[in-house]
């Protein structure tokens, strides 16, 4: 089983790098884009935990460690394999 | 009074620390590795700049897990005089020990030259025999200081900035932050003082060689204020 954590930079703290990326596509003529936001993927492998536990545990992990809520949103997904 | 730098896989400023604690404080120094749990030989603690555990996940984020950071805790809450410099900083802000967090610079550009501080509070251990602004280099890509609004009154109002981003001239202006810090904060401490955390470095100012050597005045300053009983265990 598969624990994947999304980390993005939290709504209303600034994203330099969300910026940069939203300028750079609209020079390449992507007119339509609006706010841009880069974050992280972060994919932990769990073994022997059923999806409502391993949903928990991220959650768990996420908040310890994966990101800084500080600063940082995340949300947890988990999928077989 | 003796000083322990610490040295967590990565660091690379723990020798410039500690040359300036030696030659320029004229305090004894010794290293301490990132896995030693006996903090009773030291009376004042360095976390200094580098990149430990190569900045993985967040800067500063698994140096926390390093067996000394719970006894740089417990040495914090005992009163002992504690400063993280540059990512240094970043630990102290990962492990809780100071609040808000820092971003990639507003610019995204690593920044690497000298920054004038304005000393914002010239009453803490660290800062007693600071002039009023100082000269210190800045060498970091993630040094954008964000806290969030309740934290920042908090710390405007009890006096826990200890240096802001300036000018020349010591006046604060939007030109002279370099990284968008809010309130170009450069430095903050604890609610109690003795805990200080500041992107530039000091350390690199300390010796006429060097600049000005204003940097040195932050070590002065703790160390008077050891010596007179003012911080520490």
């Amino acid at each position: 089983m598969r624990i994947r954590v999304h980390v993005t930079p939290r709504v209303g703290v600034l994203d330099p790098q969300g910026k940069a990326v939203g300028g750079g596509l609209r020079s390449l003529g992507f007119v339509e884009v609006g706010e841009v936001r880069v974050g992280r993927v972060i994919d932990v492998v769990v073994t022997g935990l059923s999806e409502e536990q391993a949903l928990a545990r991220g959650t768990e992990m996420a908040q310890r460690l994966l990101a800084n809520e500080v600063v940082e949103d995340f949300d947890v997904h988990v999928t077989a394999g | 009074m003796r000083f322990g730098v610490v040295t967590f896989p990565g660091s690379n400023c723990d020798h410039d620390a500690y040359h300036v604690i030696k030659n320029v404080a004229q305090r004894e120094a010794t290293f301490l590795w990132h896995k030693e749990t006996d903090l009773s030989g030291v009376d004042a603690i360095v976390l200094p700049g580098g990149f430990s555990y190569g900045d993985s996940l967040r800067c500063g984020a698994i140096a926390r897990f390093s067996p000394i950071m719970d006894e740089v805790r417990k040495f914090a809450d005992a009163g002992g005089p504690v400063i993280g410099i540059c990512n240094g900083f970043q630990v102290l802000t990962e492990a809780g020990l100071l609040p808000g967090a820092m971003l990639r610079n507003q610019g995204l550009t690593f920044i690497c030259e000298d920054a004038y501080l304005q000393v914002a509070n010239g009453h803490l251990p660290w800062t007693g025999l600071c002039p009023e602004t100082i000269v210190a280099p800045i060498a970091h890509h993630d040094g954008c200081y964000y806290a969030d609004a309740d934290t920042l009154a908090r710390l405007e109002g009890e006096g826990q900035v200890a240096f802001r981003y300036c000018d020349r001239s010591g006046e604060v202006t939007e030109a002279s932050n370099p990284n968008g810090s809010l309130n170009s904060i450069a430095g903050i401490t604890n609610a109690r003082g003795n805990v200080l955390g500041m992107m530039p470095h000091p350390e690199r100012n300390a010796e006429a060689e060097l600049g000005d050597a204003s940097g040195a005045w932050v070590f002065r300053s703790v160390v008077k204020a050891f010596l007179e009983g003012e911080v520490g265990r």
